[in-house]
């Protein structure tokens, strides 16, 4: 007990010094950036988000007074979807505030590999909720990478296993053809490793098919599917892709039944405009799903009965809104977190890493938070920077998505191996230190 | 093999036509004036998007009150100074009748969409046979702000300067559109018929799958087609038009205005403009990827010539044709032979056919002949 | 009176055919070349390098790629994006897959002279295409190109996300990490490529692109073979576009995807070689210093000022100012800032004290 009170001290004591060396004259803020896009061909998808999290920091500003005291500062800068123009936001913003970013979402999968290379050098941690590399889970290897609530390949997996739940079990799956359709980028590619390794292990044919940014002729491919008659098709799109998809889909009579999208293609904004075309198309959920929450109170309450909301209020329900809460609310604990620890003081990048790993969110928490019924309890750790891996589907019925199965945990006995293979290869291409896990508290 | 192959040439031949009409846009101005128009993508998105914004199929969103206020005040200010620039020619001139005409045209146009957009928006949605022709007055006032403020500017120029002033104009475009109407997904509900209709059911097991959209949109095209060939060939403006065509310096000597003939011809494809946004924006949702499918008209224009309507038409079904034929039964060949991470050939094929193409014939398939002079 | 060069004769051919025959342009030449490697470390911030500085450099070197085939020969392509990322890839396969060459100098030196040679085949079209028939059909090697880079898994070394990443980044034992060590690695590589663009553009080769550019036919009948002339200007203008593309890809990006080199790349160079002035190697560097900084400047202007707007109405006035801007320029000058260059030292051989 002493040990370790002396060494929390000590941590302190370390901690201040570079706090005060940073924030000598620095208010009593902490700067959270907002890499975003409310412009551009993913504009549409890329909103809502965008409104969830500024209202969430909003939020915590105005009914707590931020963070255990210290204001949340937060800045958004247009990225566009395009990775330099991300890059460049992130350049211009990681100092900023008194302790420079808490940590960055960059809310493109191409944005996150190229933050991957840089954020081990700025000490700033990437939290790609939801995206991002599958196997920077690994954080040995991908000490600053934080691909939260589920990577691509725990989305795939779950995905499969609601379809084999469907046809009775794995070994059902066998002379099945399955298709993917895939925004034709980082993010459409990552699924391809697991699915292409289940296809081995069931006997299913497995064919990825790309389409090109942004997505809006898919006429090919779809007349293609149409003559091949796969069993499944799982789509990976995003933006106006997703819901062209849906449209050719209903043009060429695929049952959208058997049309399965990842949770980035299971948002209002996809299946709107297919209008009566994506009645019975099924998604992924990150988790969560629409509707209104606990959280969704106090947001009327503090924010939209005072007209500061950013969204309108009937837009509030919507998944990608409630995605974004989610993910400033992580970011949000994660600071907490690192506070308990270090001090209530602005946390540096640094400290909100340790935050972000030793993040505990239970479900007595969540409801605390007004989050019971988004989320799952998560526990992230050194080795586990994924926190959870469960999910669940959703059915679009025409005028709202409905939850359609219980929770699914992705099956780490396949996923796994992958991870530490793949994270292996990157560390032994980049010569990065490997961490030992079971050494840290 | 049969029907698969007859039906993935009728989607390719139906995307086709809709090639044609970005193409016929392009081909409009290139024809009277020699610019290569690059914002014929962005005039596209800004119809459609004027168009779904005012028939009010909003998706239950509106655009920040604001951005509204901002975007009216950059419209009022682009408009006065249009409007001055007029008044001080009119001045400079000394006032012809037919000036004074056509400013009192202009004048009255502006003002009643001035006073309508103002007085209308928000209030609900207009019916189509109103928002329509208000589009498209839109699009006139679009062109003459474009001839006015940017192509007089720049007579004499070389070819890549014209090009590079549209590239700049679409991005003012894309930026002003969002500006004005937002960067949600709107729709344009045009009431066409969604179910797909199979013909043939006995001959081809599962029948030939047509998309019914694509029909009405392909007899829309043929129509625009045949009243734009009317209008060059049988109209007074479109005898003047040709004339520009054939030599600026001779139609000039000749009489014929031609800052007139170049606010016409952007005018029209304006026009053609909307009727493209419309049908794109029907089947896809006006979004701001609809501004990127003038990338898909450009080899229909190398193939069909830059300067022939009925090669922007042959150009479009040669080009849908062959990019679906290719994506569809060349790509999984190409994918199993060299072991490729998926097909998606059709974004290159189009060009390498038109390229090819061109090369035997370098003027394109109804281009008018190089001649080369030393 | 601060620029006049009378009083400065020459005695030699030497002299007289020197790069900047006028003392005060040899100085300017020099001050800013020593500013950009004494002073520019003493203050620059990473910011100022990695998202000004080395974007400008590179593209610089793009746009002077771009402006020997456009501007010199007279050649409009639209395809420089994906001639960069044959720079890009071709210079990563190599630094993969025989370790002993993973040297900058080498991997760069490589990519170039791949880009050349596909840009020479590419280039094939021009001898029988013109205007914008060719410059449509240098879109054919864009798409194709990017589409190469997407699917042919060797040529990204197999990883599942298709997207690639350069390991350790040294030349000659140098070992090149830091933004201000990168600055002046490509400094000296863009200053080098400058010193040979400009010679070759000033000799016999140059004037041989300069006559086909002027007439193609008159050129062919005086002598000048088109196929030779048109596909040396293909192989250096990809020269120089692709090693641009290897130094964006090493040392702008570290990981990229094929989406890094699209079509938005090719139109932005062709933007600086126009805006800055075709023909013109001191308006490549003007183009490109134009085109990478208005966009950030714009962006940041609103927040600089301590004007609230949304990030949304920030992003579309950007749009909307940069489109302008372009348009304001050509119509003001439309040989492009290197003109107005020019046009300032005529000035400044009376200023102050005019007549």
């Amino acid at each position: 007990m002493g040990l370790r009170k002396l060494a929390l001290m000590g941590a302190a004591v370390v901690a201040a010094g570079i706090a005060t060396s940073a924030t000598a004259q620095g208010p009593n803020e902490q700067f959270i950036p907002g890499l975003i896009y409310r412009t551009g061909a993913y504009a549409p998808n890329g909103i809502p988000f965008a409104n969830g999290v500024a209202d969430y920091y909003a939020l915590i500003n105005e009914r707590d007074g931020g963070i255990n005291g210290v204001k949340i500062v937060y800045e958004e800068c247009d990225t566009g979807y395009a990775t330099d123009r991300g890059v460049e936001c992130y350049e211009r913003l990681k100092n900023k505030g008194p302790t420079g970013a808490a940590y960055v979402n960059p809310l493109s999968t191409g944005i996150t590999f190229a933050l991957t290379e840089k954020a081990p050098i700025d000490k700033i941690p990437v939290i790609s909720m939801g995206y991002g590399r599958s196997e920077s889970r690994d954080g040995s290897v991908f000490q600053w990478n934080f691909p939260l609530l589920g990577t691509y390949w725990s989305a795939a997996d779950i995905i499969m296993q609601h379809i084999a739940l469907k046809e009775g079990g794995f070994d059902k799956l066998k002379g099945k053809k399955i298709v993917l359709v895939y925004h034709d980028s980082p993010y459409g590619k990552e699924p391809i490793a697991l699915l292409e390794k289940r296809a081995k292990m069931h006997g299913f044919t497995f064919t990825p098919m790309p389409v090109t940014h942004p997505g809006v002729e898919q006429k090919a491919t779809w007349l293609q599917i149409r003559q091949n008659r796969p069993d499944y098709v799982l789509l990976w799109g995003w933006g106006v892709m997703n819901s062209t998809s849906i449209k050719e889909a209903a043009a060429v009579g695929f049952p959208r039944e058997k049309l399965f999208g990842v949770w980035w293609s299971g948002a209002e904004p996809d299946v709107r405009p297919a209008e009566g075309g994506a009645k019975g198309y099924h998604a992924a959920m990150l988790q969560h799903g629409a509707g209104q929450f606990g959280v969704h109170a106090d947001l009327k309450k503090y924010l939209y009965d005072k007209g500061k909301g950013v969204a309108k209020w009937d837009e509030t329900d919507e998944v990608l809104y409630n995605r974004g809460l989610v993910n400033a609310m992580l970011g949000v604990e994660s600071i907490r977190t690192a506070m308990k620890k270090f001090g209530n003081k602005p946390m540096t990048g640094e400290q909100v890493r340790w935050g972000i790993e030793h993040l505990d969110l239970s479900a007595a928490r969540l409801k605390e938070l007004g989050f019971e019924g988004m989320l799952q309890p998560l526990k992230v750790t050194c080795s586990d920077h994924e926190g959870t891996r469960a999910g669940r589907i959703q059915q679009w019925d025409g005028a709202k998505w409905v939850v359609v199965s219980d929770w699914y945990q992705s099956d780490d006995k396949v996923i796994k191996p992958m991870v530490d293979a793949a994270a292996k290869k990157y560390a032994a291409e980049k010569k990065l230190p490997v961490r030992d896990c079971s050494k840290e508290s | 093999m049969l029907g698969p192959f007859l039906e993935t040439l009728i989607g390719g031949l139906l995307t086709g036509v809709l090639y044609s009409l970005v193409a016929l846009g392009f081909v409009l101005i290139f024809k009277a004036s020699g610019v290569f128009n690059f914002a014929q993508g962005a005039m596209v998105l800004f119809a459609a998007l004027t168009l779904a914004r005012l028939t009010g199929e909003i998706d239950g969103r509106e655009v920040h009150l604001a951005n509204f206020v901002i975007a009216a005040a950059i419209l009022g200010t682009a408009l006065a100074f249009v409007g001055w620039y007029a008044w001080r020619e009119y001045m400079a001139r000394g006032g012809g009748p037919a000036e004074r005409n056509r400013m009192a045209v202009l004048a009255v146009v502006g003002a009643v969409i001035g006073g309508a957009v103002a007085w209308f928006y928000g209030k609900g949605s207009w019916p189509l046979w109103v928002a329509l022709p208000a589009t498209a007055a839109i699009m006139g006032v679009l062109a003459y702000a474009i001839e006015r403020l940017v192509l007089r500017h720049l007579v004499n120029q070389e070819g890549i300067i014209l090009f590079m002033a549209t590239l700049g104009i679409a991005y003012f475009l894309d930026g002003f559109g969002q500006t004005l109407w937002g960067s949600d997904i709107y729709k344009i509900d045009l009431g066409l018929p969604k179910a797909p209709i199979f013909l043939f059911e006995d001959v081809f097991p599962g029948g030939l799958l047509v998309e019914p959209g694509d029909l009405v949109a392909a007899l829309i095209a043929g129509l625009l087609v045949v009243v734009l060939a009317i209008f060059f060939q049988k109209t007074r403006i479109g005898r003047a038009l040709r004339a520009v065509a054939d030599d600026h310096a001779a139609a000039q000597s000749v009489g014929i205005p031609l800052n007139t003939i170049w606010l016409i011809v952007w005018t029209v494809s304006g026009f053609v403009a909307l009727a493209a946004g419309v049908i794109w924006g029907a089947k896809l949702g006006v979004q701001f990827s609809i501004s990127l499918i003038a990338l898909k008209a450009l080899p229909v224009l190398i193939l069909g010539g830059f300067t022939s309507v009925p090669g922007a038409i042959v150009g479009g079904l040669i080009i849908g044709a062959g990019e679906k034929l290719s994506e569809v039964f060349l790509a999984p060949i190409l994918v199993r032979q060299f072991d490729l991470a998926g097909g998606g050939i059709e974004n290159w094929f189009a060009y390498m056919l038109a390229l090819i193409f061109l090369l035997f014939r370098p003027q394109g398939l109804f281009g008018e002949r190089i001649i080369e002079r030393v | 009176m601060l620029y006049r060069e009378a009083g400065q004769f020459k005695t030699t051919y030497g002299a007289d055919q020197q790069i900047f025959p006028i003392l005060q342009d040899r100085l300017f030449v020099l001050a800013v070349i020593a500013a950009a490697v004494l002073v520019v470390p003493l203050f620059a911030t990473q910011y100022l390098y990695t998202e000004i500085l080395i974007p400008f450099l590179i593209l610089s070197l793009a746009a002077i790629g771009l402006n020997i085939l456009v501007g010199y020969c007279g050649q409009v392509s639209l395809g420089t994006g994906g001639f960069m990322a044959v720079g890009a890839y071709a210079a990563y396969n190599l630094g993969l897959r025989v370790p002993e060459l993973n040297n900058l100098v080498i991997v760069f030196l490589f990519g170039g002279l791949m880009s050349a040679a596909v840009g020479i085949l590419f280039g094939l079209p021009s001898l029988r295409i013109k205007g914008f028939y060719l410059a449509v059909a240098t879109l054919a090697s864009q798409f194709f190109l990017d589409w190469l880079f997407a699917r042919v898994k060797w040529l990204t070394n197999y990883t599942p996300s298709g997207s690639v990443a350069v390991g350790e980044t040294s030349a000659f034992g140098w070992k090149i990490d830091t933004p201000a060590e990168r600055y002046l690695f490509i400094l000296a590589f863009v200053v080098v490529a400058t010193v040979v663009a400009k010679n070759l553009v000033r000799g016999h080769i140059g004037r041989s692109w300069m006559a086909i550019r002027d007439m193609d036919i008159a050129a062919e009948i005086i002598g000048f073979r088109p196929l030779r002339t048109k596909l040396s200007a293909f192989a250096v203008s990809s020269f120089f576009i692709g090693i641009a593309g290897a130094m964006w890809g090493f040392l702008r990006l570290g990981s990229w995807e094929p989406l890094a080199f699209d079509i938005n790349r090719s139109f932005q160079i062709l933007f600086m070689v126009i805006i800055g002035g075709l023909g013109s190697l001191l308006g490549s560097f003007l183009g490109a210093a134009f085109i990478v900084l208005t966009p950030i400047l714009l962006n940041q202007m609103p927040g600089w000022l301590g004007v609230g707007m949304s990030t949304a109405l920030i992003s579309h006035l950007e749009f909307m100012v940069f489109g302008a801007m372009i348009i304001f320029f050509l119509i003001v000058e439309p040989h492009g800032l290197a003109r107005l260059w020019s046009i300032a030292k005529e000035k400044l051989r009376l200023w102050p004290f005019p007549h």
